[in-house]
């Protein structure tokens, strides 16, 4: 399994991937692979505000339901509708086609996003998934 | 994979759903080896299985199967089971295997007065499932038996990729398939064959995943699920595995008797829900917003393309035209009642 190098990644199975303060978000192959095939993602309007850490969907397996955390802070611009008529996207391409949603967030001092500082490398993330078996 | 009452075992090889449509067009292949397997055989093994179990297994053919369940004294399920006749005075008897050994030594003790003897063989032996619409064309090349003309709910001794093996036309996927019994040390050799054989007709390995909801579709229970000791076969909707007509006391036989005569607190039902939400384990069902039962299974349907469960509901809650619901973590959602089994195969 190859986790893109140039992602960020959380503890809770999210990638982040940022243009701007554009972040777009969807889940990593691991937890794809972990739930098996999706059969239904719910997610956040667009407007809604959200918050590192929180719960903000849900993504629904054949075997189970698990909450989908939002790795950043701000507002929902847009969410992929595609997975409303194939959520199996999520599980064929993770981190492509099966992108779930994106934020803008704040700038920082510089121009840039102003990310979580707990955000994972791909290596760090790959880290943890070997250790969770 | 998975921890399973002990084993470890793939809840999928693959796509789940991908193994579960298979199953349904061409043909799936389970190891379930994990199941328990116990030899009761003797001169007295029938009349000791017709006192121990709900069944009459002693006027059950040689070369025949039945469901059937083993009860405690009060009636409740202690675990469901599928028992073949191999001989005059050998039986098998297949139970789940989180309860192998409670049944083990239940049919050990429940033996003691009886001529027959009860040998938990869990270990030596290896049970592949090969199910679907192309199972017999695919098993039939690698055996001796003339599977085409085996009876559903039979069985017979035969050999199967040159090794030897008891082989019954039984699964739990509501399709055609058969059940293979061989000896642990053939296992690899006998999936190797299948494997090969089946592939070009679309068979593919099938995990626990494939197997949960194929049977939820075919209306088929699972133990700890939608049995338990709590619950009787009549609540499940499973009072004909009961003979009360059968000569003799067996256990249960009084407890049942009466719970035969009334009216079950609560029965076992088929749910469709109108959402995408899959209604799970544990969930409360709703009528009119008011708690009346529980989830007992849920799964997204491949076959239907909605999620649906079993689950049992209050004696009279679905009474009128009370409209029911299922409780999907806060919300709501509409259910129907629907008939069971959600699927049956075309004969």
């Amino acid at each position: 399994m190859s986790n893109p190098a140039e992602l960020h990644y959380t503890a809770e199975h999210e990638w982040v991937s940022v243009e701007g303060t554009l972040a777009s978000v969807g889940i990593t192959e691991y937890a794809a692979q972990q739930l098996g095939d999706v059969v239904y993602v719910s997610l956040p309007a667009a407007g809604t505000a959200v918050t590192a850490g929180e719960p903000c969907g849900e993504v629904e397996s054949v075997k189970s339901v698990s909450d989908l955390y939002s790795p950043v802070d701000g507002e929902v611009t847009e969410i992929n509708t595609e997975l409303e008529d194939d959520p199996s996207l999520v599980n064929a391409e993770p981190y492509t086609a099966g992108w779930m949603f994106r934020v803008r967030v704040a700038e920082d001092g510089n121009g840039e996003a102003d990310l979580p500082t707990d955000l994972l490398s791909a290596a760090e993330y790959e880290e943890l998934t070997k250790s969770a078996g | 994979m998975t921890s399973f009452a002990g084993w470890q075992m793939p809840l999928r090889y693959g796509s789940e759903t991908a193994e579960h449509q298979a199953v349904r067009h061409a043909a799936g292949l389970f190891d379930l080896s994990h199941m328990g397997e116990i030899l009761v055989r003797g001169p007295g093994a029938g009349a000791a299985l017709d006192y121990a179990l709900t069944g009459y297994l002693s006027v059950v053919p040689p070369g025949r199967a039945r469901y059937t369940m083993i009860c405690a004294a009060d009636g409740g399920v202690l675990d469901d089971l599928v028992v073949y006749r191999q001989g005059e005075q050998e039986y098998l008897v297949i139970a789940n295997a989180s309860n192998t050994f409670a049944v083990f030594d239940e049919l050990r003790s429940r033996a003691s007065g009886f001529d027959a003897s009860v040998t938990d063989a869990t270990d030596d032996y290896a049970l592949i499932a090969v199910q679907g619409p192309a199972a017999a064309g695919i098993l039939s090349s690698l055996t001796d038996l003339d599977l085409r003309a085996m009876k559903y709910y039979a069985g017979a001794f035969g050999s199967v990729a040159g090794a030897p093996a008891w082989v019954a036309r039984t699964g739990y996927t509501g399709e055609d398939g058969f059940e293979v019994f061989g000896r642990a040390a053939d296992a690899v050799a006998i999936w190797d064959a299948v494997v090969s054989e089946g592939a070009p007709a679309g068979l593919v390995p099938a995990g626990l995943a494939a197997r949960d909801t194929l049977r939820l579709e075919a209306g088929m229970p699972l133990y700890g699920n939608e049995l338990g000791p709590d619950m009787t076969p009549f609540e499940a909707g499973l009072g004909r595995v009961v003979k009360l007509d059968k000569p003799g006391d067996f256990v249960g036989r009084s407890a049942l008797a009466a719970l035969a005569a009334a009216e079950p607190a609560r029965r076992l039902v088929g749910l469709t829900i109108e959402s995408r939400r899959v209604a799970r384990h544990g969930y409360p069902v709703l009528a009119d917003g008011v708690a009346c039962g529980t989830v007992t299974s849920g799964a997204p349907s491949p076959t239907l393309g909605r999620p649906i469960a079993m689950a049992y509901l209050n004696a009279g809650a679905d009474a009128g035209d009370a409209v029911l619901a299922v409780g999907i973590r806060g919300e709501a959602v509409p259910a129907q009642l629907t008939d069971l089994p959600f699927y049956s195969r075309s004969r």
